[in-house]
Order: structure tokens, then C-alpha cells, then sequence
């Protein structure tokens, strides 16, 4: 329940952080770090334009990816408190509730009958397969190191001894980070900003949407963001008590979201054709995991 | 006792029945016939299902020796999937054929073969004599051979039932010479005697005589490389056949691995690892292909190859189980595996009829010209969207369940002592979520490209929405798929008994997650799924009391200023799935024809591609091409000269009537080697 609470809390500034930081770092000021929040609450309250092409598939879609986000964020937990839901192998189902919302966002895409909307759908499709293993590797290598497969249970028993772990602990960091990116459709995979239709992913899905739909698809992201700083988070919360983890859960948000915005400001959008290159360079990183986990339980050597 | 002579007089008697009556009749009489025997053998199995035994033992004959009918929980899960999918595809398939109601003859022959089909697949199961088993299967795949080529009038239709027989015999030489073998050794045609042979003889032979049962039932499974004629095969079909093939038919290959599992003591470990390495393979492979097809049930049929794949991975995985003693893997991969059984006999069917209903309303299959079906076909595009989120194994239904299970296993597996064994942990668990992804972007593209956006073609007829007597036993399908993802727990209950068949294999079980934390986990997620339901549902009130009140414009698609017909500017299949197949070309065989636009006024461009079965390529046509080269060379003999025939004819006459004293001339040379 209390990561529910945090995760929320901080999808409320996750992404005027990221805004901030890429102002600053381009030498403008910047909106306030609640203004994205802010644009969202009045898209809620706006009406909508529907295309004449769609059917109802396109106007369930976005509450149905809304609704798997925060099924997903149910899931998460904060340190040895549980998340709303947990049961062993409940990452599984947390893969696959982002999957399902991704399916409906896909599909919402392509209702639209554009076909700009299906260019868009047809990478996110493929950005998230690829994706995906990385995401199992890494989970199978930590429950290969507790011995359990629920995260609760991972993140309570994960406690770093060697030097080896730490390096594991590194790139784990990492390799979520990629992932959040890449499922949140942002810097070197895809660019948020880009004004052209062609080079877009993920905004080039939404083209159509309007309204309080859109609204739910922008908060999603924000939520997206904050879910997985919440999973890096839940490495170095250990099992402190409230008064430490919570300020380290923050801190680790707020540092997620600085590293988020460098990573835009700093950064080119790699071209498309190497993205999926890019994107399974992060499983064979997940099997460096897997490898430095057997070695750690002398498995081999 | 009594129902099985109530079974097969009716069973006899509507065969003869069949061809008389009046046509619209014989399609009720098969309906009828086919669910009074679904209910009998239902009444029959049930019980066994939860823990009774069941045996009789008929005399038989000469030839054969005693006849078993022993039904274990296991040949009682099957029978049960069996009749439901059999069932709901008479009941689709009443409505489907009415189109065709004056080809009498054809579909006296068709109804004949479905109740033949379906008392096959039941004997199948249930006959432990390997003599009438192998009779049983033959007409099994005899009967199916009849119903793929009803349209028989087609040229590719006729070839693919060819193909399918051939395999299908090829299947049964397999399974001949296996149960021959024992037959050999034990004296006796009884499937026990197989438990003797192997308890017998060393592992190596035993696992010998595995492999050989598991490549008979592996080609009726679709087990990659013994795939080949399935993506043939199931297009060919009526959809209400091919619905039923993907469904049971396949099924029954699982149910003969799963079986010889049951009776054959080897390697367990080694056994398990081969299985597991077999469908991996088959499940990525599968769906790898299955993206790249534009013909809807082609690409249905490759994913029947990639589900295979999944449930193989559970019996890979509790097999393993079986040979480390460690109850946990054989209850999650056994329990994973059985389920999928069902779940994918349910969506698959499911996706067969869907797509009947659309090639029935469009007359055509080809992905690339249809589009925007869910306006004139809401129902249908409903229920294929139900089987596809199932099929991609997504929460909240039926597929998750199954995939779940086998992912818990996998990730308790991967704590394996052997190192050997967590590599092919983690290569399985790589293959299952490459599986799932691709699944997802293939049904994404599937559901999209068929029922969103706009008509790609103008079909001379209006698209229609099909029949209710269509959409009943579909969305009968579609309600059973919820409630397996709603309601596991009873399902998993359901399974205790054949797991525990499996369980009762080892010796000193070590338990890890007893059967009732795994009901508890299954509730968990039961729970999960219909929260999910009802978040989803709160939402979408929360959005529609937000926006009631608000202004909704209804206007064209954003064409970035284009603002003529976009028809033909959509996404087709073949774009959306570009990116994917430049990815993986250098994998697979794509044959690509293009016509490049040349001059000033260019005319007639195209570019097509046809994708091509690697593995058939290199196992079946490049093979069959080479003896075709050899043979060729002995085409003289063939010349047409009559005069040259009847010598042979007499070369013939000669060699038989030499042949005896040609022997003892040999063996009289042999003991003048031996004197020397």
C-alpha cells in the first residue's frame, strides 16, 4: 500500500523533474515541476475529437492501458512491504499487464486507420518484444540469487556482500533505466519532442487521441516512470525503517528523473534501424547479470 | 459396459443412417449423434477425473490378444477437451456448411468422417492394446484426411491432404515399429508390456524406444521439424476442421507423448532436456513464422506450431522434474502443460471459426484486402479479439494461467544444482518470453489489420456478420476462456488427479510448493484478473461520467494535411511488419518479386514476398528433390516399349521361382567359406 502511495506521489513531479533538467541543462529556466501535471488535469477536463474512422476499440483502449499501468503499480513493492499484490511469481504478471496495455494501445493505433499511427505501432510492437527478455533475464537472475520469485521476497533478501554484487547492483540500475526509457518511449530509442511524424514511436500512436483519453496516456507515462523508479528504488531501501527509505525513495526518484533529463539533453536519438540492435544489447547485458550471479554462487569456477 | 455397446450401435447405425436422409437432416443426426457420445463418454470419464479407476478387458481375437480399455485421469482430461471442442465445432460447423448444402454426396462423407473422427480420437485415448491403438489412429487419421479435403475440387486443397496423409503415415510407421519392437521383446501387445520392456532393459534402449514413439507422435503434434503439414493442411480445411485439428487433433501427438512418458522408465533428466530443447525451438520458431503469413489461418497454424511449443515445454519441464525427484517441476510443467492443453483447444478453435465467419462474409483470407470488420462484423471482431489476447497469453485470460504456471516452474527450475540444466532453464525461459512478444506483435497485426481502419478491397458483396448458430458455441468459447482466467484454482483442481500420475513416477519427492499453495496462488491470481476487470470497468464509468458532459467532435483521421481518401495510404500487414522482417531475414527464407517502376510513365509496379518454411525447405523439398534426381536416372527402365515390360515381367517370374535354389546356392557357399 505504501509504495502504491509513494509511486503516486512522485508520478506527480516525475516528469516536471525531467522537464527541468532539460531546460537548465539548454539554459532556460523552465516551467514548474508540477506544470506537466498540471497540462494533464486540464486535458481531463477538455472534450474530445474522435476520427470517423475508429470504432469502440479506440475509445476502451486508453482506460484499458491506463488501467494495466496501475494494475502494474499495484504489483511493486517498497522494500519488505509488500505491494498490494504479491505472490510468488508475481513479476510474470507484472510483465504481462504492461503487455496487455501495450496490445490496446497498439490496437487503439491502428483503429485509427492512419498511416502514421501504424508506423508508430508497428516499432512500439517491436521495441517492447525485444525488450522483454531483458527485463525475465534480470528477474530470473535475482531469483536464482534469493531463491524466490515474488519481488517482495527479492528485494527483502537482495543484500549486497561482494564486490561482484555490486557490480551486479550497477547494472541492473542501468539496465532498468534502459528499460523504463525504452518503454516509456523516450531519448535514444524514440524523441518525444520530435516535430516530424515519421521519426516519431510512441507519440506518433496517440496522434488521435484527445481529451481525457489523452490525459490518461500522458498520466501512464508519468505513472510508467515513477513505477520503475520505484523498482530501482526498492534496491537501496534494504530494510531501513520509514524515516530513511522513504527520503532514499524520493532521492533515487529525483536522481532517476535528473538522469532521465541529462540523458535527453546529452544525447541523439539513434537512428531507426539501430534501435533494435541497441535494445538486445540490454539482454546480453542481462546475461552478464545471469553470468556474475552463477559466479557469485559458484556455480561455475 | 453398457455404454460402450449403447456408443458404438449408435455409432453404427448413424453411419448408415447418414448417407439416406435428406441433407439438411444429416448435419442434425452428426450434431445429435456427436453430443449424445460426448455425454456418454463424458458420464464415463468424470468420475475417473476426480479418482476412479476404469478397466475392462474384451477377449479380442486371435490376431490381437486381450483388448484393455483402461481410462486413466489423464485419457479422462483429453476425453473431455476432446468431446467440448468436438462438440462446439459440430455446432459451428451446422451453420458453416450450410453454404455448401447441395454438394449431398460430399457432405454425407464429411459427417461420416466426423463421427469416425471423433470415436478415433476417443479410442485413441482409451485403447491400451497397441494393435487397435495403431487401427485407431489410422482411422483417426484417415477420417481427418476426409474432412481437410472436402473442397476436394481445389487443386492446393487436394495436395494438402495429400501431405497430410503422407506425414500422418509416416507418423504411423513410427509408432509400428516402436510397439513392434516391444512386441518382439515382451510377447505381448498390451501397453504394459511396454513398462516391462523398459524396466528390462538399459536406459539407452529404453530412451531409444522413446525416441521413437515421441518422432510418431511428435509429426501429429507439429513438433518443429515434423511441422510441415500442418500450415498446409489447416488452411485447407473447412474452418469448423481446421478448428477442430488445431484444437484436439494436434493434441492427441501430446496425449501419445504424455502417455509413453507414463509408461517408459529412462533418463528422465536426459528425456526432459531433449523435449525442452524440441519446443523451444518449435515455439520460437512457430511464431517467427507465423508473423510474416498473410493468410489467416496459415498464420493460425504456425501459432498451433508455437503453442505446441509452450505445452512441450511444460512436459520438457516436468520431466525434468520426474528425474531430479523434485515434485515442484513436475507439478508447475505437468500442471502448466495440461492446461495449456485445454486453454489452447479453446482460443485456437476460437481464433478457426472467427476466421470461417470472416472467410464466409469475405471469401477471401488474405490479411492484406481486408480491413475494418469490426463495423459490419462487431461480434466476430469481439471474439477474435477475446481469443487473441488469450493466445498472447495476456492476463485476464486463460492463456496467462497456463503461461504462469510454466514461468513459476522455469524460474524454480533455474535453481537447479546441474549447471547444464539452468542454461537450458534460462534458454527456455529466453524462448517463452521471445514467444510472448512475438505473439503479441503478431496478433496485434492480425486483429488490426483484419477488423480496424478501413477496407483495404471492395468485396462485391456486403460484409455481413455472421449467423447467430455461428456465434453461439463461439461465444460459449469465449465464456469458458474467461472463466478458466477468472476461476484457475477449480481448474488446477481439476488436474490433481493426471498430475498426480505423473508424481507417483518419483520416489522420494522433495516438496517445495505443495498442490494447495499452488490453489492459493491461483486464487491470488483469479483475483487479480477479475480486479483487473473491475479497475478497467471503474475507469472507463470514471471517464464516462468525466465526459459526458463534454463537447465530441467526430472528424477524419489526422493525415498530416492530407486530407483525401487515406484508404490506401493505411498500414498494411506487410508494413507493419517491415521492421520485424529486416530484423530477422537472414533466419528465415523470403522470396521477394519486384517489378521496379522504370521511366517516365511507369506501369505494372509490384513487389510481393512469399514466405517459405526454412525447415521445410531443407528437410522435405531439397531431399525429395534430390531423389527425384536419383530415381531419374532409372527412368529408362520406364520407357513404354511393352515388348521390354513383358521381359521384365519375365525376369520377375524367374527370380521368384530361382529365388529358393539361389538360397541354398548361397548357403552351400557359405559352408564352403566356412570349410576353408
Amino acid at each position: 500500500m505504501i509504495s502504491l502511495v509513494l509511486i503516486l506521489i512522485a508520478s506527480l513531479f516525475f516528469m516536471g523533474i525531467i522537464i527541468r533538467t532539460k531546460s537548465i541543462t539548454s539554459g532556460r529556466k523552465g516551467p514548474g515541476i508540477f506544470q506537466p501535471m498540471k497540462d494533464i488535469v486540464r486535458l481531463w477536463k477538455k472534450g474530445a475529437v474522435y476520427s470517423e474512422t475508429t470504432s469502440f476499440i479506440f475509445q476502451i483502449a486508453p482506460s484499458i492501458y491506463f488501467a494495466s499501468i496501475l494494475m502494474a503499480v499495484l504489483v511493486i513493492p517498497f522494500g519488505s512491504y509488500g505491494g498490494v499484490i504479491s505472490f510468488n511469481g508475481d513479476f510474470v504478471f507484472f510483465a504481462y499487464v504492461l503487455a496487455l496495455g501495450k496490445f490496446f494501445s497498439i490496437i487503439g493505433a491502428l483503429d485509427t486507420g492512419s498511416s502514421f499511427e501504424g508506423m508508430g505501432a508497428s516499432r512500439e510492437a517491436l521495441y517492447s518484444l525485444l525488450a522483454e527478455p531483458a527485463f525475465f533475464i534480470l528477474m530470473g537472475s535475482f531469483a536464482l540469487f534469493t531463491g524466490h520469485t515474488s519481488f517482495v521476497d527479492i528485494f527483502t533478501s537482495l543484500h549486497f556482500g561482494t564486490y561482484i554484487s555490486y557490480a551486479l547492483g550497477i547494472l541492473a540500475t542501468f539496465i532498468l533505466i534502459m528499460i523504463a526509457m525504452i518503454e516509456n518511449s523516450r531519448m535514444p530509442i524514440d524523441d518525444p519532442k520530435t516535430h516530424l511524424e515519421l521519426t516519431m514511436v510512441h507519440e506518433v500512436m496517440i496522434l488521435d487521441n484527445s481529451g481525457f483519453d489523452l490525459g490518461l496516456i500522458l498520466y501512464g507515462t508519468h505513472l510508467k516512470f515513477a513505477m520503475y523508479g520505484a523498482l530501482i528504488a526498492n534496491f537501496f531501501t534494504d530494510s531501513f525503517p520509514f524515516y530513511i527509505s522513504i527520503p532514499i525513495f524520493l532521492a533515487v526518484q529525483f536522481i532517476f528523473a535528473i538522469i532521465v533529463g541529462m540523458l535527453e539533453s546529452f544525447n541523439a536519438r539513434f537512428r531507426m534501424g539501430n534501435n533494435a540492435q541497441f535494445i538486445f544489447t540490454l539482454t546480453s547485458l542481462s546475461l552478464l547479470i545471469f553470468f556474475g550471479v552463477l559466479l557469485i554462487l559458484k556455480k561455475i569456477i | 459396459m453398457t455404454i460402450f455397446l449403447i456408443y458404438s450401435i449408435l455409432v453404427a447405425l448413424t453411419l448408415l443412417l447418414i448417407p439416406i436422409v435428406h441433407v439438411r437432416l444429416k448435419g442434425i443426426i452428426t450434431l445429435s449423434v456427436v453430443f449424445i457420445n460426448a455425454i456418454l463418454s463424458g458420464i464415463v470419464v468424470f468420475p475417473v477425473l476426480l479418482g476412479e479407476n476404469f478397466e475392462i478387458i474384451f477377449s479380442g481375437t486371435l490376431i490381437t490378444g486381450e483388448i484393455p480399455i483402461r481410462i486413466d485421469a489423464l485419457s479422462a482430461w483429453f476425453i473431455l477437451i476432446i468431446n467440448f471442442t468436438i462438440v462446439t465445432g459440430a455446432i459451428y460447423g451446422l451453420n458453416y456448411m450450410k453454404t455448401y448444402k447441395n454438394q449431398t454426396a460430399n457432405i454425407s462423407i464429411h459427417c461420416i468422417a466426423y463421427l469416425l473422427m471423433q470415436m478415433s480420437l476417443i479410442g485413441i485415448c482409451v485403447i491400451q492394446n497397441s494393435l487397435v491403438f495403431l487401427f485407431a489412429w489410422e482411422t483417426m487419421a484417415f477420417s481427418s484426411f476426409l474432412l481437410i479435403i472436402f473442397e476436394h475440387h481445389k487443386h492446393a486443397t487436394l495436395k494438402a491432404g495429400i501431405n497430410f496423409l503422407i506425414q500422418s503415415h509416416v507418423s504411423i510407421l513410427f509408432l509400428t515399429v516402436a510397439f513392434i519392437w516391444v512386441y518382439y521383446r515382451t510377447d505381448s501387445y498390451d501397453f504394459n508390456s511396454i513398462i516391462l520392456f523398459s524396466e528390462n532393459y538399459p536406459t539407452i534402449i529404453s530412451f531409444g524406444l522413446y525416441l521413437f514413439f515421441f518422432i510418431g507422435f511428435a509429426i501429429k503434434a507439429g513438433f518443429v521439424p515434423f511441422h510441415t503439414w500442418l500450415p498446409y493442411a489447416h488452411p485447407a480445411s473447412p474452418s469448423h476442421i481446421s478448428g477442430v485439428m488445431s484444437g484436439v487433433i494436434i493434441k492427441i501427438g501430446i496425449f501419445g507423448i504424455l502417455r509413453m512418458l507414463l509408461l517408459i522408465h529412462t533418463d528422465f533428466t536426459v528425456l526432459g532436456s531433449v523435449i525442452l530443447i524440441f519446443s523451444v525451438i518449435s515455439g520460437v520458431y512457430g511464431v517467427m513464422l507465423a508473423i510474416i503469413q498473410h493468410n489467416i489461418k496459415t498464420l493460425l497454424a504456425y501459432h498451433s506450431i508455437e503453442n505446441i511449443g509452450i505445452i512441450g515445454i511444460g512436459i520438457g519441464l516436468g520431466t525434468i522434474g520426474i528425474g531430479e525427484n523434485n515434485s515442484t517441476l513436475v507439478l508447475l510443467g505437468f500442471g502448466g502443460g495440461l492446461l495449456h492443453v485445454l486453454n489452447h483447444s479453446l482460443f485456437k478453435s476460437l481464433l478457426f471459426y472467427a476466421a470461417g465467419n470472416v472467410y464466409q462474409a469475405t471469401h477471401t483470407l488474405d490479411i492484406e484486402k481486408l480491413g475494418g470488420l469490426i463495423k459490419s462484423m462487431p461480434h466476430t471482431a469481439i471474439l477474435f479479439l477475446i481469443a487473441a489476447l488469450a493466445i498472447c497469453g495476456l492476463p485476464p485470460f486463460n492463456g496467462f494461467v497456463s503461461e504462469f504456471l510454466i514461468y513459476s516452474g522455469l524460474f524454480n527450475g533455474i535453481e537447479n544444482k546441474a549447471l547444464l540444466n539452468v542454461f537450458i532453464f534460462l534458454f527456455s525461459i529466453l524462448g517463452l518470453v521471445l514467444i510472448g512478444g512475438l505473439a503479441l506483435l503478431c496478433f496485434t497485426k492480425a486483429f488490426g489489420i483484419i477488423f480496424l481502419g478501413t477496407a483495404r478491397h471492395h468485396f462485391h458483396d456486403t460484409v455481413k456478420e455472421a449467423e447467430n448458430g455461428k456465434l453461439v458455441p463461439m461465444y460459449l468459447i469465449a465464456l469458458f476462456i474467461i472463466t478458466i482466467g477468472i476461476f484457475p484454482q477449480f481448474f488446477i483442481h481439476l488436474l490433481n488427479k493426471p498430475i498426480q500420475l505423473f508424481t507417483n513416477k518419483i520416489n522420494q519427492p522433495t516438496e517445495l510448493i505443495s498442490t494447495f499453495q499452488l490453489y492459493e496462488t491461483m486464487q491470488y491470481i483469479g483475483l487479480c484478473a477479475l480486479g483487473f476487470m473491475v479497475l478497467t470497468l471503474s475507469i472507463f464509468w470514471l471517464r464516462a461520467k468525466i465526459t459526458a458532459k463534454k463537447s465530441k467532435i467526430i472528424a477524419t483521421t489526422w493525415g498530416c494535411g492530407y486530407t483525401g481518401n487515406p484508404e490506401k495510404m493505411q498500414y498494411t500487414a506487410s508494413s507493419f511488419i517491415r521492421s520485424y522482417r529486416k530484423l530477422i531475414e537472414p533466419l528465415l527464407l523470403i522470396k521477394k518479386h519486384k517489378i521496379e517502376l522504370i521511366g517516365v510513365f511507369p506501369k505494372n509496379g509490384a513487389h510481393k514476398t512469399h514466405p517459405l518454411d526454412k525447415m521445410e525447405e531443407w528437410l522435405i523439398t531439397i531431399p525429395l528433390k534430390k531423389l527425384y534426381f536419383i530415381f531419374g536416372k532409372f527412368r529408362f527402365i520406364q520407357n513404354g516399349n511393352a515388348q521390354l515390360y513383358v521381359l521384365y515381367g519375365a525376369i520377375f517370374i524367374t527370380l521368384i521361382i530361382a529365388a529358393p535354389f539361389l538360397y541354398n546356392a548361397l548357403l552351400k557357399l557359405i559352408e564352403f567359406i566356412n570349410l576353408i
